[in-house]
């Protein structure tokens, strides 16, 4: 008796718990949690039964904290935002499912997307393991007042030489540098210049390519910027990087077309109207970030976490969203098409930036992952600023990079 | 014991009972009392310290799960003890052990013996102004001391090139801006967060035992005619030895384990400056989180460890030996 109406108790409990709300964990860092806030409500209209918990944490933490989960197996949520930074590890490792296979067939949906995002997130051996949502085309972002002040055409710089030379003029003129680090010119290059599905540091075989013509030439041009004391020599995401935009001492920046919805928010909005983008010099196309969705191999609503990712990558309305909400440029080459795209932008003097970006996006080639493209960066970034602030030499430090990252691939 | 000899049902032998529940008291009840400490030792101490030994000889990314590792025998230790990248970060934390933590005692013990000697009435406020530093969190140090040393509008900066308009000092002072992140300068800058952070909590050890020290002994030197500068070499020094083993102790795992100041300094290591700033802790850290090498990251451990050990064993043989044959 008593055993018959614990099982009764239970089965009601189940009943009550199917009435209920599923609930969805989706892990995910500022402020891409912003560019799900905004969805989530539409998701609803379609799945009004699902609740979906975001757990926010830092973009390094939220990263750690993946790594951990993958590692234990333990506290793993749904859904798992991963940034470019971290795509290519994830892919390499065993801890999200692989989006090729059944039941979730993503091969349909690449081509929806910029095509380079698709390699972005392709393991060596083939398994894709996360969808892309937003992605960062690479532009040139410069200050129209200073340029003018100093009397620099910005067609100009559209040559490497070029842009030195405007330097020198707007430095003489105005007094304000031409670049807040003259490594991000190396770093331009050696993305921009990379061959169609290889990686950056490596060739379709894997073997190491560092000390090839195209990092020299990317060295020394870098090199150039700064014996030439055309940087301000500040570091990325300082203080002193906002407040050099803020104060107008520093006269371009290449970044993702993100960086004109961070100027904009917090970084510099008092220089609304004082901005300008154009294409990268010589032709170059880059990627600058971008964001995914993967799903954890332990995750325990594998199902749902498909329905929801699916929702939020390949429907324009769900990609517009977040677009409005963050400016996350949207990876689903439908919903560049949308209207908005036209619409000028008023932090850029009422230029049409997005087109100009969307083009940058197409042209830009898709990039095969390496497992050691982390730490070949890593090292390359210690040989650059050996070459910048020591004063190495160019040809030494890139073969002494080569030996290490080499070392590196056991 | 003699249960089985006795026939009664035990529940029928209420003294039996109260014998055995204080034998139960005696025996075990402090194990239990002390249990939780053991048991959070086990799981938060030695489980991970073993379980550290057993990965370095792995080799795991942590991302492919839990188990999916591979025996590697000593090749993570052979590969750390070869590789350049390792070796310059140990280098990198050597000179700041020493660039750091020898003008932390050279300030901090001098200061102990004026504030007990000359301002023994503010003993409190300023030994609390002292060691300040030391209970702020290091997080918050680096960010202001980010500021301060900002290359174009950080205060360091700014009273060089005010000096520099001196006249004689000015000649001896560069007239740019120090740009104080790249590879060569951002360990001077370490070292002073370094120096100010924990001199105070250094001064507080010395003035703890300067107090210990008889007041007779520098009564009878005073009343010999010794000057304060010789009751100090030959009184104060001479029996601050025994803290001086355990603060420089201290200040050797300290300095060799140093990792939120240079970390948040550099930006978490996306500074360029990294590779002059790189301690072996940071090191060890991005080795394990961002190249996801657990099994390398595990034997950079143990190799961190036995030479802090064989460090503070160097210190024992300068201050601790020294110590007790004094006494």
């Amino acid at each position: 008796m008593k055993r018959t109406l614990t099982l009764l108790a239970l089965l009601a409990f189940c009943a009550l718990g199917l009435a209920q709300k599923t609930t969805l964990t989706v892990a995910v860092f500022p402020n891409l949690d912003d560019s799900l806030k905004a969805q989530i409500p539409l998701f609803n209209k379609k799945f009004p039964n699902v609740e979906v918990k975001l757990v926010i944490q830092q973009y390094a933490d939220h990263h750690n904290a993946l790594t951990t989960a993958l590692a234990t197996g333990q506290g793993l949520p749904d859904v798992a935002a991963i940034e470019i930074g971290f795509v290519g590890r994830f892919a390499e490792g065993q801890g999200f499912e692989d989006l090729n296979k059944a039941p979730y067939n993503a091969s349909q949906y690449k081509r929806l997307f910029t095509p380079y995002t698709i390699a972005q997130a392709t393991a060596s051996d083939g398994r894709f393991i996360a969808m892309p949502t937003d992605i960062g085309p690479g532009t040139f972002f410069y200050r129209v007042d200073i340029l003018q002040k100093a009397g620099v055409d910005p067609k100009s710089m559209m040559t490497w030489p070029g842009y030195i030379a405007a330097g020198r003029k707007i430095k003489s003129a105005t007094g304000a540098f031409l670049i807040a680090d003259a490594a991000d010119v190396a770093w331009i290059n050696i993305f921009a210049t990379t061959p169609a599905n290889n990686s950056p540091y490596f060739d379709e075989k894997g073997s190491v390519v560092v000390d090839s013509p195209r990092f020299v030439r990317a060295f020394e041009l870098a090199r150039n910027i700064r014996t030439a004391g055309l940087d301000a020599r500040i570091g990325a995401w300082t203080n002193e990087w906002y407040d050099a935009f803020k104060k107008g001492t520093v006269a371009t920046q290449f970044s993702g077309a993100w960086l004109q919805g961070h100027l904009q928010n917090w970084m510099a909005p008092e220089t609304k109207g004082l901005w300008r983008v154009q294409q990268l010099p010589e032709g170059m196309y880059a990627s600058w970030g971008g964001s995914f969705y993967g799903i954890p191999t332990a995750s325990k609503n594998k199902a749902l976490a498909w329905e929801f990712i699916k929702y939020v990558t390949t429907t324009e309305e769900a990609q517009i969203a977040g677009f409005k909400a963050i400016g996350a440029f949207p990876a689903l080459l439908a919903a560049q098409n949308d209207p908005s795209f036209a619409e000028p932008v008023e932090f850029l003097g009422g230029q049409q930036a997005r087109l100009l970006w969307r083009d940058a996006a197409r042209r830009v080639k898709p990039l095969k992952a390496n497992k050691y493209d982390r730490i070949a960066y890593e090292i390359l970034g210690t040989a650059l600023s050996q070459v910048l602030d020591e004063g190495k030499d160019i040809p030494s430090a890139l073969a002494e990079a080569k030996r290490l990252i080499e070392r590196r691939m056991r | 014991m003699q249960e089985s000899l006795s026939k009664a049902s035990p529940l029928s032998d209420p003294s039996r009972w109260a014998m055995r529940w204080s034998n139960f008291q005696r025996r075990y009840a402090p194990y239990i009392f002390i249990s939780p400490f053991f048991i959070l030792f086990l799981i938060f101490g030695l489980y991970p310290t073993l379980f550290s030994l057993y990965m370095s000889f792995q080799s795991w990314t942590p991302s492919d799960g839990w188990g999916r590792w591979k025996f590697v025998g000593l090749e993570n230790y052979t590969f750390t003890l070869t590789d350049p990248m390792f070796w310059r970060s140990m280098w990198n934390t050597v000179w700041l052990g020493v660039f750091s933590g020898l003008p932390q005692h050279l300030i901090a013990i001098p200061l102990a013996f004026v504030i007990h000697m000359v301002l023994s009435r503010f003993k409190t406020f300023v030994t609390a102004v002292y060691f300040l530093p030391y209970i702020t969190s290091s997080v918050a140090i680096a960010l202001i001391f980010n500021t301060l040393f900002a290359t174009h509008n950080g205060v360091i900066n700014l009273v060089i090139a005010h000096l520099n308009t001196w006249p004689l000092l000015g000649a001896l002072l560069p007239d740019q801006n120090i740009n104080w992140f790249t590879s060569a300068n951002i360990k001077y800058a370490l070292a002073v967060v370094v120096v100010w952070q924990f001199t105070g909590w250094n001064t507080l050890l010395y003035l703890s035992a300067i107090q210990a020290i008889p007041k007779d002994l520098y009564e009878a030197a005073a009343v010999d005619g010794a000057s304060r500068w010789q009751q100090f070499r030959y009184i104060t020094l001479p029996l601050l030895r025994p803290m001086m083993f355990f603060a420089v102790s201290l200040t050797i795992i300290g300095n060799m384990q140093l990792f939120e100041q240079p970390f948040v300094l550099l930006n978490g290591g996306a500074s360029t400056a990294t590779p002059g700033g790189q301690t072996a802790t940071m090191y060890m850290y991005r080795t394990a989180f961002e190249w996801l090498e657990m099994g390398t990251a595990a034997s950079i451990a143990w190799i961190l460890f036995v030479f802090i050990g064989i460090l503070t064993y160097l210190n024992h043989l300068v201050f601790g030996r020294a110590a007790r044959g004094g006494e």
